[in-house]
């Protein structure tokens, strides 16, 4: 399969099969330093966030609606998993160890740590070109043949075309706004609705949101759909080939080849 | 390229000793104002500094939200308690008319006060939310006393600074700064939906701290101090959380 291949070949892998092509390579600059920074940072703090909701998750493993909820009444839903307390009936026959107290401290600090680089990026895009350049959409990918040509190949697994791996596709500038936008200032104000002391100063916080059980419950499913982002992207990366994405993303620079003739020819061989 | 690298290193070495002296000069301010928590030590000691001190500058005074008496639980849930003791139950045949609390430390009147001596001074109450750190919550009706008041009533010396107040339970005891013990929520809290507290609840006498997770509300009290100083208790982090590994500020 030509796919596992483009693990080793550099991007955009048009390896010419045809003897007339002439192929050179180039390393060109990707990613800014800050991008870069940011970027490595966010990841850390994600998987320290997500570790220790988890482990916070497994104490009560029982979600509601509303302001309040426990064992008494009535949840909207229970996950299948075990506790780490005895309080919850999970028909599992044992009781997971407690790492709430650890798992708290990391999950503030880590917050916190993401709040300031999230702020750092934030700024700074708005201030060097980076949201105009790469993540608004362009007018022209927002009509409907471009709309459908981008969804069509991404469904189809297609490789990014040479102009597509220099920049976002419609679909990639959408979700990366939506992350930044919308999930991440949502997992931070369904996060802070559940802080008493926050709520008692700012308490449309929480009743925006239904109240503090609804407040966490929300937490969870934006928790959820961040996850599954970073579970989409790491996919991509792996199909739009890992080690120069990586080194891309590390670096800053980007190997590029560029092909003089028997491009087309290349490019529809591979995906056979 | 080296003039480049030699550049960009002086801008980071400044940037860096900047950095560094800010953070000191904030540590110092911090500390000033009463901003850093006593289990400032250690890997998340920068979170919880930043935790504590950021909600203290933000929500100073604020009241805890207080619920319609509709939206008080149908059943308050009564979390698992320590193991009672005996003198507990011998407390708690007898009508807990022996109980006591005695209030020390840096206080004008050293006091020991009975639940009827508590129940004399005017009560307040208060529909609020208890929250777990483990993520379930009610809402109750808590009657008692304000804190405040007993402090005052003992008269409370000018260099306190926190207030430690100790269970029946030797392994739960907690401690709070004077912005929350004065605060007007704080309760000596002696009775629950129109009722004497169930000793499930915490009853004959709980800590009541709705703008904290509900450790922090300790049950069976039955000792307050009040110090400058939380490193003379047990081993010096301000409360018997962090020796288990919790925070000592539950306000998150």
């Amino acid at each position: 399969m030509a796919r596992m291949e483009s693990a080793h070949v550099p991007l955009p892998a048009c390896v010419p099969t045809s003897a007339s092509a002439v192929a050179t390579t180039t390393a060109t600059p990707r990613h800014s330093t800050l991008v870069r920074v940011t970027h490595w940072i966010t990841t850390l703090c994600f998987f320290a966030l997500l570790i220790s909701g988890f482990e916070i998750v497994i104490s009560h493993p029982r979600f509601y609606w509303g302001e309040t909820g426990n064992v008494l009444t009535q949840p909207l839903f229970q996950l299948p998993i075990p506790s780490s307390r005895n309080l919850v009936q999970t028909g599992y026959g044992y009781v997971l160890p407690d790492q709430n107290g650890w798992s708290r401290y990391l999950h503030f600090q880590a917050a916190w740590v993401a709040v300031f680089t999230g702020l750092l990026y934030v700024i700074a895009m708005a201030f060097s070109g980076h949201l105009r350049k790469d993540l608004l959409p362009h007018k022209a990918d927002l009509s409907w043949r471009s709309c459908s040509t981008t969804i069509a190949n991404h469904l189809r697994f297609a490789r990014p075309s040479e102009e597509e791996a220099w920049s976002y596709n419609l679909l990639q500038r959408l979700s990366y706004l939506f992350v930044i936008f919308v999930l991440f200032p949502l997992v931070i104000w369904s996060g802070l609705a559940m802080s008493l002391a926050f709520v008692s100063a700012f308490p449309l916080t929480v009743t925006l949101l239904g109240g503090e059980q609804s407040a966490r419950t929300i937490h969870f499913f934006v928790s959820l759909f961040l996850l599954l982002f970073v579970l989409v992207h790491v996919v991509m990366i792996f199909l739009a080939g890992f080690r120069n994405r990586m080194r891309a993303m590390i670096t800053g620079r980007a190997i590029t080849t560029q092909t003089i003739t028997g491009e087309s020819a290349a490019y529809k061989e591979e995906r056979i | 390229m080296t003039d480049l690298s030699r550049r960009k290193l002086i801008i980071g070495g400044l940037a860096a000793t900047a950095g560094v002296a800010g953070l000191g000069v904030a540590t110092r301010i911090a500390q000033k104002y009463g901003l850093v928590p006593p289990d400032h030590g250690g890997l998340y000691g920068v979170g919880e500094t930043l935790t504590y001190a950021s909600q203290r500058l933000l929500i100073r005074h604020s009241l805890a939200r207080e619920f319609s008496r509709s939206q008080i639980s149908k059943r308050p849930f009564p979390n698992e308690m320590p193991p009672l003791t005996d003198a507990f139950k011998r407390l708690q045949a007898a009508g807990f008319t022996d109980w006591r609390v005695t209030v020390d430390g840096m206080v004008d009147h050293r006091s020991s006060f009975s639940l009827a001596q508590l129940k004399s001074y005017p009560y307040r109450s208060q529909i609020t939310q208890l929250a777990c750190e483990e993520g379930w919550s009610y809402i109750a009706e808590w009657i008692g006393v304000p804190l405040s008041h007993v402090l005052d009533v003992v008269g409370v010396q000018p260099q306190a600074r926190y207030v430690v107040y100790f269970s029946i339970d030797p392994d739960w005891w907690e401690s709070i700064d004077m912005a929350d013990a004065m605060h007007p929520q704080t309760f000596l809290a002696y009775g629950m939906n129109g009722s004497d507290l169930p000793v499930g609840n915490g009853g004959p006498l709980r800590l009541r701290l709705p703008r904290q997770l509900g450790y922090k509300s300790v049950k069976f009290i039955t000792h307050l101090t009040v110090t400058d100083n939380l490193k003379k208790f047990g081993a010096g982090l301000g409360s018997a959380a962090p020796e288990g590994g919790y925070a000592w500020y539950a306000g998150i």
